[in-house]
């Protein structure tokens, strides 16, 4: 059984509410960050920790909260991102639908961290529901003293503030997401200024992950030299996947980060292995923009070792042979399904989601989806296979956010490990038509 | 067209979110509180009434209405059935999902029936991958959907139709 920090009580009854939640150890961390220690020792924990962003990128969260600027008397603000939207990803929904007050009580401690007074949690539009338990939690916080004007007496003030989204997947983007609770389309800024520097209404912002700021309570509940015991090497703590596709048990599993690939496909404390004894085709381990790999890659790296479900292990072998921890959304393809077909619908949802900003991106992910179609419906040739491939190079690093990355990189592992399911396609249109 | 009382005091309690002079910040709720009070979308005078709120101009409000894919710009139906097609989902038969709706409705996705009671659409991701196949029906989702499901659901709503009307 794999330890857990984040979900542990995730299923005790009524741990929704305040008063559980409360007399099963909430809001210590709030007690003790406030009433014992600085904004620079919590700052101080965090990067002990070894904590890193669980959004996708994996930035480690105490540097880049050590790099807010702090102008003199300018206000400065934390940011929740609750966007949530990379195909696969759904752990963010569960551990606010399921246990809300675990990231209210991170975003008081970080809040008072990174003296912000005003915090905003941006939750994507659709998870309409959440935002009335997260407003339920933050009320019943605000009546039990933890939120709100000179909180446990420390004369610390704090509100924070849930703003929906409105259905669009780049406001996942920290520049567009602050674009768009400024009241905006969601367009991507340039980078360099990070928004630590320069963030909503131009003030220095620091956003992160829900799960991110939920796992500041572990840290200060138990230290971060603690935390930074738990997992290997630079991957430290506990993770949240959420697994989906053709497997038996899908959900959400709390993991630390030391199993391997396959205790967590096939153990039935987790995914429960491929349903109707089918064999595992591929997998994309870490949301839709992370590369797919082929089942001999995913279990083992190139050189033969055991991979592990870690940022270090999962990147082993780069591209060529390897792929990313992302968000945390493993996606598990059996030996029915088709790669082109998947890497098709990976393609609309990005020509659906970019914001046409930038033409690489705008015309790019346009006309990968209709080469895909192409070739998905047996109307490929087979130097469209090269077509794409040459386009998805030209969109990778020529655009404003990694959106275009996003986009690039899914066809690419595609073709680079199932060029014969694409050639099949052009070689065999009548059966591809069907 | 105009918010009533209670739509106000949710109005004003969205914008007294944001400091001061940053009122604009409030647009997104305030778009999906009129999209809700006005009949399930959002007209040019609809837009129009929220620009006059915010002291914005129309068109910073229109810009940011045809970017977001939650607000409606045309009528919909009573229901809207907005089912995932993306790769998670489709892994998990949604293709079969929406086929079979429309089926039952007699209407593709993006149409609504003629008694305007359900709109038909297809979405991306709604973050329910591991509940697949899913819609979203107004303010909650509806997982692990299958006809069964549907027809029940479909039914549901034809029986709370003839109630309330
Ligand atoms: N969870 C989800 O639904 C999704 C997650 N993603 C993930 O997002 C990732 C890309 O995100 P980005 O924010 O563009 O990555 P990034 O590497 O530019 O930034 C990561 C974080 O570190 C901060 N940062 C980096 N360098 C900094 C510096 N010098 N000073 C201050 N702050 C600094 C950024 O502000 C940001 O908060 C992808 O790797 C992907 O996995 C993508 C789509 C959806
Ligand atoms: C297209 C795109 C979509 C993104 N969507 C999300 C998202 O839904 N949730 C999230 O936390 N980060 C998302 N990110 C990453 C954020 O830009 C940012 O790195 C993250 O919120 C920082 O938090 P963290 O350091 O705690 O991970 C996205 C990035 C890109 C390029
Ligand atoms: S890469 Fe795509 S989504 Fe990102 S800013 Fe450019 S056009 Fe917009
Ligand atoms: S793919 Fe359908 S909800 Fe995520």
């Amino acid at each position: 059984m794999s330890k857990k920090l984040l979900l542990e009580k995730a299923h005790v009854e009524g741990i929704r509410y305040y008063d559980v939640y409360r007399r099963e150890g909430g809001y210590r961390s709030v007690e003790k960050a406030l009433k014992t220690m600085g904004p620079e020792a919590i700052v101080e924990e965090v990067k002990k920790s070894g904590l890193r962003g669980r959004g996708g990128a994996g930035f480690p969260a105490g540097m880049k909260w050590s790099f807010i600027a702090k102008p003199e008397g300018v206000p400065r603000h934390l940011v929740c991102n609750a966007d949530e939207s990379e195909p696969g990803t759904f752990k963010d929904r569960y551990l606010m639908e399921f246990i809300p007050h675990l990231l209210i009580e991170g975003l008081i401690v970080s809040s008072f961290a990174l003296g912000s007074n005003d915090t905003y949690i941006y939750i994507r539009g659709e998870y309409a529901w959440i935002v009335d338990i997260l407003e339920q939690a933050i009320e019943e916080a605000k009546q039990n003293g933890f939120l709100g004007k000179n909180i446990l007496g420390t004369g610390f003030d704090c509100n924070i503030h849930v703003q929906r989204g409105a259905g669009a997947y780049i406001c996942g983007e920290e520049t567009a997401l602050i674009e768009s609770l400024e009241g905006k389309r969601g367009n991507p800024r340039i980078k360099p200024p990070f928004p630590a520097v320069q963030g909503l209404w131009m003030r220095p912002t620091v956003v992160n992950n829900v799960e991110t700021l939920a796992a500041v309570v572990p840290i200060i509940n138990m230290g971060g030299e603690e935390y930074a015991k738990i997992g290997v090497g630079r991957s430290t703590g506990t993770k949240l996947i959420s697994a989906c596709g053709n497997i038996n048990k899908p959900g959400v599993y709390e993991i630390d980060m030391t199993i391997s690939v396959e205790e967590f496909i096939y153990s039935d404390e987790y995914c429960g292995g491929i349903p109707n004894g089918k064999k595992l085709k591929a997998c994309i381990p870490g949301g839709s923009s992370v590369p797919i790999l082929p089942a001999n890659l995913l279990l083992k790296t190139a050189k033969g070792k055991t991979r592990y479900m870690n940022y270090e292990s999962l990147g082993d072998g780069g591209f060529a042979t390897g792929t990313m921890m992302g968000s945390g959304g493993f996606i598990v393809l059996d030996e029915d399904q088709c790669v082109v077909r998947h890497t098709l619908s990976l393609a609309r949802f990005y020509r659906h989601e970019s914001c046409g900003q930038c033409s690489p991106c705008r015309e790019g992910t346009g006309w990968m989806e209709k080469i895909l179609k192409n070739i998905e419906y047996g109307h490929g040739k087979l130097s469209d296979i090269d077509l794409l491939w040459d386009i998805q190079r030209k969109i990778e690093g020529n655009t404003i956010c990694p959106l275009g990355d996003a986009a690039a990189w899914p066809v690419a592992a595609a073709i680079r490990h199932f060029r014969d399911e694409f050639e099949w396609h052009v070689l065999h249109p009548e059966e591809a038509q069907k | 067209m105009k918010f009533n009382e209670e739509q106000l005091t949710e109005f004003n309690r969205l914008v007294a979110r944001y400091p001061e002079g940053k009122q604009k910040s409030a647009l997104l709720p305030v778009l999906h509180l009129a999209q809700d009070s006005f009949g399930g979308w959002l007209s040019a005078e609809a837009m129009d009434y929220v620009a006059e709120l915010l002291q914005l101009n129309p068109i910073e409000v229109y810009e940011v209405a045809t970017f977001y894919s939650m607000y409606n710009l045309k009528p919909v139906g009573k229901y809207m059935f907005e089912v995932c097609q993306t790769g998670p989902c489709m892994l998990n038969g949604s293709d079969d999902i929406i086929a079979y709706i429309g089926e039952k409705l007699g209407i593709k996705p993006g149409e609504t029936t003629s008694d305007g009671l359900f709109t038909l659409k297809t979405v991306e991701c709604l973050g329910a991958c591991g509940y697949a196949p899913m819609m979203q029906m107004g303010k909650t989702y509806r997982e692990h959907l299958t006809k069964a499901k549907v027809d029940a659901i479909i039914e549901d709503c034809r029986k709370n139709a003839t109630i309330h009307n």
